[in-house]
């Protein structure tokens, strides 16, 4: 399966260039970018590892640019979001957000079924992955 | 003044309800009324007795106003504007003191503005055009329980608009047929699916089996794709009693939303609102029966004091058009109920027909939905109309494609991705609309189908309700 997560998980994987461009737009618009890694993609998974503090100063895409490929080789079998950040006031909140790197293989979810009464079935949601400890689960780490 | 209190009938502007000299003060809730009076009456009497039948007057002088701060108490119509190209036609703008309205009641509110006016027999007919809410008033209001912010938090989904679809045919479907069409759309890319407004609890198919049975398509959907998904269970009921008992159900099994219709009323949304905010539920508002009295321009209530209205009651979601489908929405007045819905501040605006400026304090926006008639070849223009924090709902855009329910929303989601995308690369995503979708389509059999199924269907009619300062064409 594919996780769609993301504002861009229905196209095909973004080249580098691409993912430039898309730096580029949220800096343009005063966004500062951060860098953010998983193995544990659940949907809940709020809170990836961060790929050091959200570059707030760092103008420049290549600069960012940079970091992205940093973290690929440090964890080249997990999942790698970019994220923009918008601290204006009524907003304060992530403007955009999405995958650049995800494992070969991608087992996906199971979905576990709790029998209660009058009907009710109690879900949830576990990745195949999540079996194994982090670090272990896709591949190389 | 012994006139003023002689018995019998005198005319309102005489009894003070026209005080062209009144300055508003920042605590008035302000409305601007579009008046047509009866022949003969002059329309600074039309106004001073709309801001006297809106308030504190009777059609006759009563002695107990004596009795009172009375001058406190009226409204206070405090100018007319001749309508432009609309003879006999005019604006009035009345002030009402904060003390006549009760904090927090939408039904109090209205009572008010809109109670035994609108049926007053020297006008011909009235439309409450807008209103200016003070900021003292307005935060006497929970607003939305949630917001589009914490929409977005809660269901992580950032940068683009979301997605959804209702449910077809709206009536008949069995409750596990009908969770059918919820899984596919879900599983093939929509963010959301919907009840219809209709859907409720009838004969075919009772409110308990059909959420269970979404609640099995919203979960597999979930566990297929990786990411939050929502069916907007419909709550609506004859009674308080059971849209709370099923809106207990539906946060019990699970889900991350629930929805009312309009016709419930006003003092039901705010009982909705503050159980939404209260169990942690997205709240979606149809509204339903609104054409009754916001379409026609000359008589009725406007759509966007209807979406102010029910930002300060606390919904999230509200229909508010689309521009480019099948009902009624004039581009630059859809752009106001928009502003109305989502912005900190608006900013008077003749054009988009915004009278007043308004601050929302820091009251949570709403998320608009734009419902009915909607495609993938529109993207373009639904971006560039309708902005990124929307609810584009595709339902027969969905649900009809030929190759089945999933390749129409994965259809969807790849026109909205393309166009997100081509947009943030500075293209002109208007222009280039159908080179970056057919470009997409290359990499997706379904959107190519769509493409060719739905490519140039437009719903290209005159609109009713547009502003008076200029003549907008409708979407082409």
């Amino acid at each position: 399966m594919r996780i769609t997560q993301g504002t861009f998980s229905y196209l095909p994987e973004l080249s580098d260039e691409e993912i430039l461009a898309q730096i580029g737009y949220c800096l343009d618009n005063g966004w500062p970018l951060s860098v953010e890694f998983t193995d544990d993609p659940h949907p809940r998974n709020t809170y990836w590892e961060m790929w050091g503090l959200p570059m707030f100063d760092l103008k420049d895409p290549a600069g960012v640019m940079l970091e992205v490929t940093a973290c690929r080789e440090a964890y080249p079998d997990h999942y790698i979001k970019v994220n923009a950040y918008d601290a204006s006031l009524g907003r304060q909140t992530t403007a955009l957000s999405f995958i650049v790197q995800r494992p070969a293989h991608e087992p996906g979810f199971r979905l576990d079924r709790q029998e209660v009464g009058d009907r009710q079935i109690r879900y949830s949601t576990h990745a195949y992955a999540a079996g194994q400890p982090t670090g272990d689960r896709y591949g190389r780490g | 003044m012994a006139d003023r209190w002689s018995a019998g009938v005198i005319p309102y502007a005489e009894m003070g309800y026209w005080q062209p000299d009144y300055v508003p003060t920042d605590t008035d809730g302000l409305g601007a009324f579009r008046i047509t009076p009866q022949d003969g009456v002059p329309p600074e009497e039309a106004g001073a007795a709309v801001a006297g039948e809106s308030s504190t007057a009777t059609w006759t002088v009563v002695w107990t106003d004596r009795l009172t701060n009375h001058e406190h108490y009226q409204a206070k119509c405090y100018k007319v504007d001749a309508v432009p190209n609309a003879p006999g036609q005019w604006i009035a703008w009345i002030a009402y003191e904060l003390d006549l309205f009760e904090e927090g009641s939408i039904a109090n509110l209205t009572s008010s503005i809109i109670g035994n006016v609108f049926g007053f027999k020297a006008l011909k007919a009235l439309r409450l055009e807008d209103m200016r809410i003070p900021v003292a008033y307005l935060t006497t209001f929970d607003g939305p329980p949630h917001g589009i912010v914490m929409e977005r938090e809660y269901l992580g989904k950032y940068g683009r608009p979301l997605l959804g679809a209702t449910t077809k045919p709206k009536l008949g479907l069995s409750a596990r047929n009908y969770g059918r069409v919820v899984y596919e759309a879900l599983r093939g890319g929509l963010d959301f699916t919907k009840d219809d407004e209709n859907i409720n609890s009838q004969p075919f198919m009772r409110w308990r089996d059909r959420y269970l049975f979404c609640m099995e398509a919203v979960n597999r959907a979930q566990a297929a794709t990786g990411e939050v998904k929502g069916h907007y269970l419909n709550v609506t009921a004859g009674t308080m009693e059971d849209m709370y008992s099923r809106a207990e159900f539906a946060k019990q099994i699970g889900s991350v939303i629930v929805m009312i219709d309009l016709t419930v009323g006003y003092t039901a949304i705010q009982s909705m609102s503050k159980w939404a905010r209260r169990n942690g539920v997205i709240l979606h508002l149809h509204r339903a029966g609104h054409g009754t009295y916001t379409r026609q321009k000359s008589h009725g209530v406007s759509f966007r004091v209807i979406a102010k209205w029910m930002r300060m009651a606390g919904v999230d979601h509200i229909h508010a058009g689309t521009v480019v489908g099948k009902l009624e929405g004039d581009p630059n007045t859809t752009a106001g109920f928009y502003d109305t819905l989502r912005k900190g501040y608006v900013h008077a605006d003749p054009v988009k027909g915004l009278y007043f400026d308004q601050d929302w304090g820091s009251m949570p926006g709403v998320m608009p939905v734009a419902s009915g008639g909607i495609h993938a070849g529109q993207m373009g223009q639904l971006l560039d109309y309708l902005g990124e924090d929307v609810v584009l709902q595709f339902g027969g855009g969905t649900i009809g494609h030929p190759m089945g329910i999933s390749a129409g929303a994965e259809a969807n989601r790849v026109a909205t991705e393309a166009m997100i995308k081509a947009r943030n690369e500075g293209k002109d995503f208007l222009k280039e609309s159908q080179d970056i979708l057919r470009a997409a389509a290359k990499h997706s059999r379904a959107l190519d189908v769509a493409l060719s199924t739905w490519g140039d269907i437009t719903f290209d009619y005159e609109s009713t309700d547009v502003p008076d300062v200029v003549a907008t064409p409708t979407a082409t």
